[in-house]
């Protein structure tokens, strides 16, 4: 049975998603004792793969194969293999423990903001369906699922976008799911440009041919594709639909959000490292000017914002600024140290990026909870109302701007340094957004958390989503203090994964 | 030199600058769903032209005179992209009725978010 | 539309087509694995049967046509999906454990052109009906809603 995990972390949440639809008939009380225990189970299922990854090494999952280890019965890979490695295991689990986490959250908030009945049992299923397009996009081995799996997490966002069923969030569902489309079209465009010269959709093999001859008409397809991806994490020549995105999609998804972006910052270091790696030096280049112009423009963009939330979205494009500055180092100098360096700073701070930014838009939850407000300026002295929340708030602050006792200024730190042997600029930008970062939030904590008491109607918050927030924000300590547990444990397994694109064709051919 | 066979890929070209264009300038959002499903439909002729032999038959044993085959993978991709292509166009047609029952307009100009 | 739907000839006829849609949407999914086809083609033409009458009856259908019992075969069909895929666990996932078995579907193909056998395929011609079957509801769902223009935006 355990064997089989890989396929199974995948099809466990897409067949709860669907049962949950007709669970959700039975009673509310069980659909959710159903969703929760299905998402612990592949949860469970997660945290295997990591063990068994770091006992086997990478391996492969053929679906539907006589031996689930064979992928090329004829030295031709043409079924659908799915590759666990380092880097994917710890995407995999990634997301289905912020999932985990963001239905605790979200079994009270949701009740009061939706009110329950037929729309909570469209919420479940919408996020699992979620989770499994994550999954699939982090566990897949060729391009074709990747494509299908993208969809997936478009089409189930995009409705979770328009959940409040308010005119703008329709509005920005609508122009999110514009965005998806053409992303997605422009990947599969890129994916049969790829299959007319070689006959093959699965990532390694294609990558075992690149080495032979690299086509002008690759390159085209290397651009097509990393467009496509840019767009769908949100970086910033095409930044425009995340701030609506994130303002309008209830917060307990918009952390959801945040990981299927990192999920695609994974889908992205996959195919530059381990398909177009004889790229390396061009791709690095663009992907690391593209993460300094985010960081550039997202703290920029933070700094004028009267929605809490809208703030938090452009902090987050910044933070994806970064985990780009760190992965595209790792790509430039990738036969060098301060490459892996890089590297491994960059993978740091995906971990670190989902609980900081998860941990700041489950306060801005709390905060609407409690509220029904998100505007920065009808808030204020939220402080005298429920102190722990604005000591979480201090926590998340500390952490998203990289301030020391905090796991932020590990990962920053490491980039920092390694980035400086690239280009000594880059790294000079990176402290000042940080620095311009951390100015964001204190103007923010000032105004919604400080001055005189909260007069408005103020509702208490519910245990779920307070243990919630301070499991993040102990984690968050946890990682910043002893920042070996996740380097040592999580990300140099990563790293390995990435950087070893032989290890990675090996596994198939 | 332009063949018989590129002429498949010229229109697929065409059609996706066309629905590229349609996206970029059109303000209706029911044009803006067209082009969503032009540009769909491209890559989709884009697929099968890439899996057409000359002469070839269907993959399938059934019935088969024998002979060349086509190559069934673009096919297959194909039909799932159509698939997906129906879900996406769908979805956005109903955000689109919700936007105009709301806003009595089809124009994006005067809806609340821009850019 | 006005909403009141087209002559009584055109209702005469979309009823006694009915039967021939189906039928014909059936077959499509149920030679899927021997001609071209399969689930979701069938199932479109079966779709198309649903929309054939709302355009002949307009809103008299309307009141008539419920989603709920399409909402759930549309749950039903994918679980039974996916639990096909699953039940090939002793193998691999999606493993075709019903192919040359001798049980239904079962039947061992010959080798070399032949004019193909209903009995072949394994797991492909029920994985074909599941997928038939949730297009079906799927599409008739969208179709439902829109016709209601109530622009649900949950039909993925």
């Amino acid at each position: 049975m355990m064997e089989h995990a890989p396929a199974l972390v995948i099809a466990f949440p897409l067949f709860a998603a669907f049962a949950s639809h007709l669970i959700g008939r039975l009673g509310s009380r069980i659909r959710d004792i159903w969703v929760f225990a299905s998402l612990l189970l592949t949860w469970l299922f997660a945290v295997f793969l990591n063990l068994e990854v770091m006992q086997r090494g990478t391996y492969a999952y053929t679906l539907g194969a006589d031996i689930s280890s064979l992928a090329s019965p004829a030295g031709f890979p043409v079924r659908i293999v799915l590759v666990i490695d380092g880097m994917s295991a710890l995407i995999a689990f990634m997301a289905v423990s912020v999932t985990l986490a963001s239905f605790i959250y979200s079994r009270r908030f949701m009740e009061r903001v939706s009110g329950g009945g037929e729309s909570a049992d469209r919420y479940c299923s919408l996020v699992l369906l979620f989770l499994a397009g994550m999954l699939g996009m982090g566990l897949t081995g060729d391009f074709f699922t990747l494509f299908v799996f993208l969809e997936m997490t478009s089409i189930s966002s995009a409705s979770l976008v328009a959940f409040f069923r308010k005119g703008s969030s329709f509005e920005a569902a609508f122009k999110y799911m514009i965005i998806s489309a053409i992303n997605a079209l422009f990947l599969l465009f890129g994916i049969g440009m790829i299959y007319s010269q070689y006959g093959l959709l699965n990532m390694a093999a294609i990558a075992n041919e690149m080495v032979l001859n690299f086509s002008f008409l690759d390159k085209v397809a290397l651009s097509l594709i990393v467009s496509a991806i840019l767009l769908k994490l949100g970086s910033v020549p095409v930044h425009m639909w995340k701030v609506d995105v994130y303002q309008k999609v209830p917060s307990s998804v918009a952390v959801m959000c945040i990981t299927s972006s990192l999920v695609g910052i994974y889908v992205l270091s996959r195919i530059l490292f381990s398909v177009f790696f004889s790229m390396s030096a061009l791709t690095g280049w663009m992907i690391v000017c593209l993460g300094s112009l985010s960081i550039i423009v997202g703290v920029s963009m933070a700094l004028p914002q009267k929605d809490l939330k809208r703030m938090i979205a452009y902090a987050s494009i910044a933070e994806i600024g970064y985990v780009m500055l760190g992965i595209g180092t790792g790509l430039a100098g990738m036969s060098s140290t301060f490459g892996t360096v890089a590297l491994s700073g960059g993978v740091f701070h995906i971990i670190n990026d989902a609980l900081d930014l998860g941990l700041m838009f489950l306060i801005a939850g709390a905060v609407f909870y409690a509220t029904g407000k998100t505007g920065i300026s009808k808030l204020g002295g939220i402080a005298h109302r429920s102190a722990s929340l604005s000591v979480l708030f201090i926590i998340g602050m500390l952490a998203v701007s990289g301030i020391p006792p905090f796991n932020g200024f590990v990962s920053k730190l490491i980039m920092y340094e390694s980035v400086f042997c690239l280009n000594p600029v880059l790294s000079v930008i990176g402290i000042l957004g940080s620095i311009l970062m951390l100015s964001v939030f204190v103007k923010v904590f000032a105004s919604v958390f400080l001055g005189s008491p909260y007069k408005g109607k103020f509702r208490e918050i519910p245990l779920s989503m307070t243990a919630v927030m301070w499991i993040f924000a102990l984690l968050i300590i946890l990682l910043g203090l002893f920042p070996g547990l996740a380097l040592d444990g999580l990300v140099s397994p990563a790293v390995e994964a990435l950087l070893g694109h032989g290890i990675y064709m090996g596994v198939i051919i | 030199m332009v063949t018989m066979l590129s002429l498949p890929f010229v229109a697929v070209v065409i059609l996706v600058c066309m629905s590229l264009a349609a996206m970029l300038f059109k303000r209706n959002m029911i044009k803006i769903v067209m082009a969503v499903h032009v540009m769909g439909s491209a890559v989709n002729l884009f697929l099968i032209s890439l899996g057409y032999r000359e002469g070839g038959v269907a993959p399938i044993f059934t019935n088969s005179p024998g002979g060349v085959m086509v190559l069934p993978a673009p096919q297959a991709l194909t039909l799932t992209s159509i698939v997906i292509n129906i879900a996406v166009v769908a979805l956005m047609l109903s955000f689109a009725v919700s936007l105009y029952r709301r806003y009595g307009t089809m124009d994006t100009r005067k809806m609340r978010l821009k850019g | 539309m006005d909403g009141k739907g087209s002559s009584r000839i055109v209702r005469n006829v979309t009823c006694m087509l009915s039967v021939p849609v189906m039928v014909f949407g059936l077959y499509v999914v149920l030679h899927g694995h021997l001609t071209p086809g399969g689930g979701f083609a069938g199932g479109a033409v079966m779709a198309t049967f649903i929309a054939l009458f709302m355009v002949s009856f307009g809103k008299d259908i309307s009141r008539r046509l419920d989603s709920g019992p399409f909402s759930v075969s549309e749950s039903l069909a994918l679980l039974a999906f996916v639990g096909i895929a699953l039940l090939g666990i002793q193998v691999t996932f999606f493993s075709n454990f019903l192919a040359n078995s001798g049980l239904l579907f079962g039947l061992t193909v010959p080798f070399g052109t032949n004019p193909g056998f209903l009995g072949t395929g394994g797991v492909t011609p029920l994985m074909n009906l599941a997928v038939g079957l949730e297009v079906f509801s799927g599409l008739s769902l969208i179709l439902i809603v829109m016709f209601r223009s109530g622009g649900d935006g949950d039909n993925a």
